[in-house]
Parts: structure tokens; C-alpha cells; sequence
């Protein structure tokens, strides 16, 4: 039976070639996006390198001040905040501060360089396991005698060096300023947020005044937990150092911050306000885009379906006269369509694998490495299956309340 | 074999009242062919989808082998259908995208019958048509004869009581018409089939044992 459909799906996709291109296009198309974002999301959400302990990390992004009176002061925490308070903390085993990433300008043969600075602590190295192609990072002396020393990345050391120059205990010079080179790093894509730089500083050499007391300005931190099961504990205890940092008298009284896991921590900031982490409505809204994206390829296909069912009405009268009943035909046009669909997933997939395999080898996005793993494929195949189903459930249905003899009149 | 008792058919518009089949009794034995002839429009097809439980009479009794048809549900007048009665239509009705063979099993995918049965069986069904070297070609490489005779091993290939077939030589010469005629009288004959068959032919209602006449969905002879 399943094979006489599966000849029948055939034929009928040979027979309208302008429709099967217009149908597998749709799918093919609306799952490969799907695909592709969601490798993305995955390299986004997943340990990878150097963040390689993001199971028992917490990430700070996030310093919310708000008064009635002078409204709310949203953005990254000072060093001053994570280091004088959430460096008391006891259960994270290492504390990693670093700032964003700030860009900076130079100039190789006249030719501009932008050199993306982070500042760090001398933690940032043991949280993040960067693989040195050279040299090693800068030490707790080195950042209390703000020793002008750096560690960079070798894009940065092949381009202001020259491709595969050693540059450790040479100087590279930004924004004015030169830096004797301790350490030469793999790269980092810019997704990796925490990670992310061209080039690492010590937060002493910063321009910015890290003494100063204010509680917002441009750092971040990752606390390192001993194992994953102290998480819950490390949160709890970084909201009790928050509710300890003094507003009485100040300019805002009410102050939220979190100490958030990865994905959370950047949901925070999209989609949360002080207490709710927004991780809730970034499921919603990407199941409602999903759920969108899935429905144009179907709506289209019900149409496609609906059409061509006066045009195989002479087969279906004929198989209801031999003996069809009206279930048999709506499952057999369920299995074409889900045959069809099928297809449109397998050419799906190998559209996603052939742009993601671009994407990761054009560097459209500079050392970004994204996978489709077996999660992304699974998501894909299941897609598959709700998008042949849905398509042929009403088409079927219709087809199945076609009357034998105006069927067979209907030829 | 086939008993309809008071058969009407009428169809109703919004506006309009047709009376397609007033009052039919007819009494079909075992065994027996038996030809309708009348004008178009007369009710012939019908009263043959009547009798093949294509169609429902507005009111009316349908008995076939026995059993009293009226109050089957779909799925039981499919499975009725299929035990009992095999089509041949005028137009043939072959599913274009499936092969001689896959086209003649057709009544057999719905029925527990193995793949290696149901191909026994198609090669048997048409090898009593004579088109046994043609079980691969498709229906658009095949004349009008063969379609047919295509169509009558598909009607037989289930080994059904009764054989309806409405009009199965009206689109063909009468050569082609004769070699089909003697397919079915044949059939008829050998495996002791019913046939009921539709025509304008009067020449080919001749060699049937028993000619029906409709005029304005009513029994005339």
C-alpha cells in the first residue's frame, strides 16, 4: 500500500513540475532559515570556546537603578560594583571581570586597523579557557603595577604583524598607546559577548576611572561555580550582596541585578525587566516566529492541495468505487503530502548544511563556527512531518466528501 | 443476485425538480448479462450507479447477494463494493501515473492481500485480457482497446460476482467494441459472472441474454 502511494506522490510531483518546485521551494526555504537560526541560537546558548564551563557559570550583564523620581538607569555594572561587592561573595570559586569590548583605532601602512579592547582581571583567564597559540596571560602583579602588557588575538597579531609572526615581546600600538604583546590567543567570534576581543588589557591600564563608586558603567562578570549544583546558592547569595548595596539618599532607591545563566542573561536584557528574566518570552515569541514561518509554506500548500484535487478526481472515484474508503483516501493524501514534505525537508537540510558550511568557511561572521547537530535536524524532521501533516489534513478531508459519481463525472 | 425494488432517483436544485428514475423493479439472476439501452438522459448510468452502490436512490430497495444495502455505512459499502462488484466505465478511469499492472491491482490494496498475491493475481487478470506483455507500459501508451481491456482486468482481478460496466465499448471501434464484447461474454460464460452493462449499441445488446429499455427513468421493456 505505502509503496503504491509513494509511486503516486512520485508521479504526481513529476507530472506538475511547477508546482512541486513552487511546494518544495516553500519548505525547503521556510526550514532552511529555520535551520540556520537555530544553529545560530544553538552556537549562541551552548558551552563553546573559550566559555567552555557555562554549566556552572552565572553571567552578569546587567545593572538596573530606577527611582520615580529620576526615572531608570539601565546598562553594565561598574568594576567597583562587581568588585567591591560581588567579590565578597563566597560560593563562586573565581570571579571573572571584564568589560565590554571598546574599539580602537590603528593604523598598519596607512591602512586602518580596528582593534576591538577588553579589559580584564587576571580571573578572566582561569573562567574562560582561552587556547594560547603563544606566550600566557598577564598575572595579579602585572594589573596592580598596570604594566602596559597585552594579550591578543592572532587575526590581530596576523594582521598587525604579518600572517604567523611570532609577537610575544613585541609592541603593538592603539589609540596612542603601546602594549608589550605577553600572549597570542585563538579568536573569539563577537558572539561569545563575555569573551569577546581583539585585544585584552589589564582593567588598571582602563581610561575610565574603575574606582570610581558608581554602580553603572561598562563591565561584566561571569561568576565560576565549584560545580553546577552550587548555581542555585551562588544566585541566591549574589541577590543578597545586591540587596546590601546602599541606595538610601541617592539618586535611585531600587536596584536589580542577577546573576543569570548564559541565555538568560541576555534575555534580560531583550526581553526582561528587574525580576523577570524575559527567557519565558523569548520561547514564545521564537515559537510564534517558527509557528509563522511554518504556516506560509502550509497555507500554501493546502491551496496547492485543494487545487489539485479536481484534478485527480477521476482517481479518486475510481479507488472509492474499488473499494476506498473515505479514511483510506485521506490517509492516503496525507502520506504524498508528508512524502512531499519529506522531500522538501531532505533538500532543506542540505541547503542548511551548504550555508551554514559558507557561512563558517566565508567568515561572514568573523571565527563564528556553527553546526547543525542532531537537536537542530530532529527540530527539522519534526517540522517535516507537522508541515506534511497539517497541509494534507484539510485538502484530504475535502477530498474525501467528494461524491464517487461526481468524480468519476468530474474527468 | 441484484434486486431493486422501487427505485426513484430524483434530483433536486434550488429551483428545479428532476425525476432521473421513476419507479424501477428489476430482478437480476445469477450468472445472467443484461443489457440497458435508451435514449441519453434516460437514467441508464443511474440506475447503474444504483445498483453498484455508487449512488444512493432517493427512495427504494437495493438488495445485492442477499443482503439488503440501504443502511450500510461508508466504509461498509466500500468494503461491499469491493468484495462484490467490479467498474468498467466508458472512459476507462486508469490512474495515468500507475503502470498496466499497479493499475489492475488497485482493488486488491484494499484488501489483505500480500504484494506477491496482489501481482499473481494482476498477471492472471490480465492474462485473461490478453495483455499480459504490456504490465509494465502506461495507460498513455496503450490504444483505446487495450485501455479497456486494462480496465476489465482491473474490474475482474478481485474475482467479483458482478461486473457493471457502462458503456465499455462506446469509445471504441467496433472491432475494438467486438473483442471486448467477446471479453465479457466470456467472462460471462467461463467464470459464470454477472454482468450488467449499459449501452446505445443495439448490435452489442443482442449478445447479451436480456436487453432493459429506459425512457424518461422508466422500465419500458
Amino acid at each position: 500500500m505505502l509503496k503504491n502511494y509513494f509511486k503516486i506522490a512520485i508521479a504526481v510531483l513529476r507530472r506538475r513540475k511547477f508546482f512541486t518546485f513552487i511546494s518544495l521551494f516553500g519548505i525547503s526555504f521556510t526550514l532552511t532559515i529555520l535551520i540556520v537560526l537555530a544553529a545560530f541560537i544553538n552556537n549562541i546558548a551552548r558551552s563553546a570556546y573559550p566559555d567552555k564551563k557555562r554549566d556552572r557559570s552565572l553571567y552578569v550583564m546587567l545593572m538596573d537603578q530606577r527611582s520615580e523620581k529620576n526615572g531608570r538607569n539601565s546598562g553594565p555594572p561598574s568594576f567597583y560594583f562587581l568588585d567591591h561587592y560581588v567579590g565578597s561573595m563566597k560560593t563562586p570559586e573565581k570571579i571573572s571581570i571584564a568589560s565590554m569590548f571598546n574599539a580602537t583605532n590603528t593604523y598598519i601602512n596607512n591602512k586602518k586597523l580596528v582593534i576591538n579592547v577588553k579589559y580584564t582581571n587576571d580571573a578572566f583567564w582561569d573562567v574562560m579557557e582561552f587556547d594560547f597559540v603563544e606566550g600566557k596571560p598577564y598575572i595579579t602583579q602585572q594589573i596592580k603595577n598596570a604594566d602596559k602588557v597585552t594579550v591578543i588575538t592572532r587575526d590581530t597579531r596576523d594582521s598587525y604583524f604579518g600572517e604567523g609572526v611570532s609577537a610575544v615581546g613585541k609592541y603593538i600600538e592603539t589609540d596612542n598607546e603601546t602594549y608589550r604583546v605577553i600572549g597570542v590567543v585563538e579568536d573569539v567570534p563577537v558572539t561569545m559577548l563575555y569573551a569577546y576581543g581583539d585585544m585584552y588589557l589589564p582593567y588598571t591600564l582602563s581610561k575610565r576611572d574603575y574606582l570610581s563608586k558608581e554602580l553603572n558603567s561598562n563591565y561584566t562578570a561571569v561568576l565560576l561555580a565549584k560545580s553546577a549544583a552550587d548555581l542555585d546558592q551562588m544566585k541566591s547569595e549574589y541577590q543578597d550582596v545586591v540587596s546590601k548595596v546602599p541606595v538610601k539618599g541617592k539618586e535611585f532607591d531600587k536596584l536589580y541585578s542577577h546573576a543569570d545563566t548564559y541565555v538568560a542573561s541576555y534575555t534580560r536584557i531583550l526581553l526582561g525587566d528587574g525580576m523577570e528574566s524575559g527567557i519565558g518570552k523569548m520561547f514564545l515569541i521564537l515559537s510564534l516566529v517558527a509557528f509563522l514561518f511554518m504556516l506560509l509554506p502550509t497555507i500554501n500548500l493546502v491551496n496547492i492541495n485543494t487545487s489539485r484535487i479536481m484534478e485527480r478526481s477521476s482517481e479518486i472515484g475510481v479507488r472509492k468505487a474499488f473499494g476506498a474508503s473515505s479514511g483510506t483516501l485521506v490517509l492516503q493524501f496525507i502520506t504524498e503530502n508528508i512524502i512531499l514534505t519529506f522531500l522538501g525537508g531532505i533538500i532543506g537540510l542540505l541547503l542548511s548544511w551548504g550555508i551554514i558550511f559558507y557561512i563558517n568557511q566565508s567568515n561572514l561572521i568573523p571565527n563564528i563556527h556553527l553546526t547543525i547537530d542532531f537537536g537542530v535536524v530532529f527540530l527539522g524532521v519534526l517540522c517535516c512531518l507537522v508541515f506534511g501533516f497539517l497541509s494534507g489534513v484539510y485538502p484530504a478531508w475535502r477530498m474525501s466528501r467528494l461524491h464517487v459519481v461526481t468524480a468519476l463525472k468530474a474527468n | 443476485m441484484i434486486t431493486l425494488r422501487n427505485i426513484e432517483k430524483v434530483y433536486r436544485t434550488d429551483t428545479v425538480q428532476t425525476q432521473a428514475l421513476n419507479q424501477v423493479n428489476l430482478d437480476i439472476e445469477k450468472k445472467e448479462f443484461v443489457s440497458i439501452m435508451g435514449p441519453s438522459g434516460c437514467g441508464k448510468s443511474t440506475l447503474l450507479n444504483i445498483m453498484g452502490l455508487l449512488d444512493n436512490p432517493t427512495s427504494g430497495l437495493v438488495t445485492i447477494s442477499d443482503k439488503n444495502t440501504t443502511k450500510l455505512n461508508d466504509k461498509e459499502l466500500a468494503r461491499f463494493r469491493n468484495k462484490q462488484i467490479g467498474f468498467i466505465f466508458q472512459s476507462y478511469h486508469l490512474i495515468n501515473d500507475l503502470n498496466v499492472i499497479d493499475n489492475v491491482e488497485l482493488p486488491l490494496l484494499y484488501r489483505s492481500t500480500s504484494a506477491k498475491q496482489r501481482r499473481d493475481l494482476a498477471k492472471s487478470a490480465l492474462e485473461k485480457v490478453g495483455l499480459s506483455n504490456r504490465l509494465r507500459h502506461f495507460p498513455s501508451q496503450l490504444s483505446g482497446g487495450q485501455k479497456q481491456r486494462v480496465a476489465i482486468a482491473r474490474a475482474i482481478v478481485g474475482n467479483p460476482e458482478i461486473i457493471l460496466a457502462d458503456e465499455p465499448t462506446g469509445n471504441l471501434d467496433s472491432a475494438m467494441g467486438n473483442e471486448i464484447m467477446n471479453i465479457l461474454l466470456q467472462l460471462n460464460n467461463t467464470e459464470d459472472t454477472t454482468i450488467v452493462m449499459v449501452t446505445h449499441d443495439e448490435s452489442m445488446a443482442k449478445k447479451t441474454h436480456r436487453l432493459i429499455r429506459l425512457f424518461d427513468g422508466s422500465q419500458v421493456q
